[in-house]
């Protein structure tokens, strides 16, 4: 920068001249110098103060943000109680009017601080005198053990048990709050709920987890903690459960049955109403799994779900549908049924001889398996199998119970025509009694594909068409005479017409080859109302003999069908059902032909 | 001038100073509050839901079949069944209800003493 001289010779010279006072020039350039010097301070200054002001703007913005954040967001509430890692909530399961199935109730687990204990020898025998099931001894030597800290005593404390416990005095002594999982119901739908049981475990609280049937399946949902409070609603129906519970019950001890299982479904929404599998157990106190025995007769075996079985007879339905269904016969077309019917070294044969020929409609009603075996020859293996699997008999049924996903049907290893007549009448292939019941459901809907479900659906399932709505319709007319003329005359009960369909399998050998004398597992599914279905029942019992005669009777007719019509004749008239006369019913039929 | 600008300039923020530590108390003292009443709703809750464990395991399907096997006697109840449902037309109509007629009424008038007696004593 070039600094001005206060007094320029130059100008100083000139104003000389002119007679000016050079005073003023200096003065002059002064005041320049001077006013140069405040624009300068001055811009500083309005700098500092920009700066400043920034900083403020921005502390304000951030306020703001952060209020307006908070205003914005929604009030949360703390979660109850004392937050640990471990989480012990667990949404409660309801039927489907809203009864508790399964809940949780506060208890309490006992531990020790072994270091802590005043007086561990008489701590241990104070213990041994409350709960029968400890060893005092033991227990004093897990409390005098110098390399123990801490010890778990017991996982559940009834309220009296916890007060003699805090009697004792001994402040070595602790409670841990635990929630328990309660089944107020007892036995009732064990084979559904599965059981739960500890996870991990801390002092303040317990992974409460599922272990088996819908307690394992849902138990993601049932422990998400955003839908603790939204109980889960099955699609059973507590008291028909306990309805169907209690007649099988006494079925199975009166015709002496080593099992008994019962499936009552919902033919258009699939819901599973009741599902029933004897022996049973109480989840509240779940058995441990068998280590010796066959896996199959133990009380945790859901036999409605994993039990695989030759059916028998029931199967009937499905190879007659599909000869109706692709129009190879009709209700009236003869059927030759001499007897036997040789293939090979193999033959096939009738319960009794029923005569030279028999129309379609009377190999459903008489249950004549050579009727059966000439049905579906001319439609051969293919069809069959790509027929039996649009039905779901194929393959797993689907359920929402940890078990459902490990049982598989037994198929034929190389499904021959010898496989496709066996099939036809139910033997050379396993079917649950849950699929079976899946099954009649879309032979009776109107000919659509239903799946199973345990939750409460609020919509009929729109399957895919798997039969025509013409053959539904002739079904169950068929299904209708079964009962009326034929094998399952014991399940015409009054008000409420059954179509149905017996099956008297012989149980095969456990070690191998061939089948057992005297051993039948009998099935009778049934659909009612006969000419307006709505539910489906599956009833099967594992080795029944009626005694009542003067010869001990095996079959379906005998046995399965007074159980299961006793099931329909109670528990009708609880799904809300009204009766109907068999001439109304008639008339119904006759309308649909 | 500027001194009473700068005056209440201070009296505004010792009157703003005061006001947020009573919105700091009131804040906290509604925390503790929530808190109080949190620990409240959550002993609630748990004595509900054993209420309603309770009541479920009460009205199981077996205890009520057993109560109803014991007061048969009294209660008569048994399973429904198709038997138990009527038609509409078994319903009977109400019974017509006898009417009294009434002949040669007379219209009477007059104060009744009672009620006029109270109705003086109320206006004092």
């Amino acid at each position: 920068m070039i600094r001005t001289p206060l007094r320029p010779l130059a100008r100083v010279l000139r104003a000389r001249e002119t007679g000016e006072n050079p005073d003023l020039i200096e003065r002059e350039n002064r005041r320049l110098r001077q006013e140069a010097a405040r624009d300068q301070a001055r811009g500083r200054a309005e700098t500092r103060l920009l700066a400043v002001a920034l900083l403020f703007i921005c502390a304000f913005v951030v306020l703001g943000a952060r209020m307006g954040l908070l205003a914005a967001t929604a009030p949360m509430e703390l979660a109850r109680g004392l937050q640990e890692d471990i989480s012990s909530a667990r949404a409660d399961i309801l039927d489907r009017e809203g009864r508790v199935l399964a809940t949780n109730l506060s208890t309490h687990a006992l531990y020790a601080e072994t270091h802590r204990m005043v007086d561990p020898e008489g701590a241990a025998q104070e213990l041994a005198r409350i709960f029968p099931e400890i060893d005092a001894q033991r227990m004093a030597a897990r409390f005098t053990d110098p390399n123990r800290r801490f010890t778990w005593i017991r996982t559940r404390l009834s309220p009296e048990q916890m007060q003699a416990v805090h009697d004792i005095g001994e402040p070595g002594l602790l409670f841990a709050p635990r929630e328990m999982r309660l089944y107020p119901n007892g036995r009732m739908a064990a084979h559904v709920l599965g059981g739960a049981s500890f996870g991990q475990q801390g002092v303040r609280a317990a992974e409460v987890i599922g272990v088996a049937g819908t307690e394992l399946f849902f138990d993601e949902r049932l422990r998400d903690a955003a839908k603790t409070d939204q109980p889960l609603h099955l699609s059973l129906d507590l008291t028909v459960q306990a309805t169907v519970t209690e007649v099988l019950e006494g079925g199975k001890q009166m015709l002496n049955a080593r099992g008994a299982t019962a499936v009552l479904m919902d033919v258009f929404t699939g819901e599973v109403i009741s599902l029933v599998s004897l022996p049973d157990f109480d989840p509240n106190n779940r058995p441990p799994p068998p280590t010796e025995g066959e896996p199959a007769d133990s009380p945790l075996f859901n036999r409605a779900v994993q039990g695989y079985y030759e059916l028998g007879s029931v199967m009937k339905a499905f190879a007659v549908a599909q000869g109706l269904d692709e129009g190879t016969v009709t209700p009236e077309t003869i059927i030759d049924t001499r007897g036997p019917l040789t293939w090979g070294r193999f033959r096939i044969r009738d319960f009794r001889n029923y005569g030279p020929e028999l129309s379609v409609k009377e190999v459903m009603v008489k249950s004549s398996n050579i009727g059966t075996a000439r049905i579906m020859q001319p439609i051969g293996a293919e069809r069959q199998q790509e027929f039996l699997r649009k039905f779901g008999l194929l393959d797993t049924m689907p359920l929402e119970v940890a078990e459902a996903a490990r049982a598989r049907p037994l198929l034929p290893d190389r499904w021959s025509d010898l496989s496709v007549m066996t099939v036809s009448y139910g033997h050379g292939m396993s079917t649950s009694p849950l699929a079976l019941a899946a099954g009649y459901a879309a032979l009776v809907n109107g000919g659509r594909k239903v799946t199973p479900t345990l939750v409460k659906q609020d919509r009929v399932q729109a399957g895919p068409q798997i039969i025509s709505e013409r053959t539904s319709q002739q079904k169950r007319l068929m299904l209708h005479q079964v009962v009326q003329e034929g094998t399952a005359s014991f399940a015409r009960i009054a008000g409420y017409p059954v179509g149905g369909k017996t099956g008297s399998a012989d149980k095969p050998n456990p070690r191998g080859g061939g089948y057992k004398k005297d051993a039948v597992f009998a099935t009778f599914a049934s659909v009612f109302p006969a000419h307006e279905p709505r539910y489906v029942l599956v009833v099967t019992l594992d080795e029944p003999t009626d005694t009542t005669g003067p010869e001990p009777r095996r079959t379906a007719g005998w046995t399965a069908v007074p159980v299961s019509a006793e099931i329909t004749r109670r528990v009708a008239p609880l799904l809300g059902l009204r009766p109907v006369s068999l001439d109304e019913a008639n008339a119904t039929f006759a309308l649909g032909q | 001038m500027r001194s009473l600008l700068y005056l209440c300039t201070a009296l505004a923020v010792i009157a703003l100073a005061a006001w947020a530590y009573r919105e700091n108390h009131l804040t906290q003292q509604a925390m503790n509050e929530r808190r109080a009443l949190e620990r409240e709703i959550a002993a609630l809750n748990e004595s509900l839901s054993v209420q309603r464990a309770e009541w479920a395991y009460l009205n199981r399907p077996d205890r009520l079949r057993e109560l109803v096997d014991i007061n048969f006697s009294r209660l008569r109840l048994v399973p429904i069944t198709s038997m138990h449902f009527g038609e509409i037309g078994q319903v009977a109509y109400p019974m017509p209800v006898a009417r009294t007629q009434v002949f040669d009424t007379i219209e009477l008038s007059g104060e009744i003493e009672q009620l006029s007696a109270t109705t003086e004593e109320a206006q004092p």
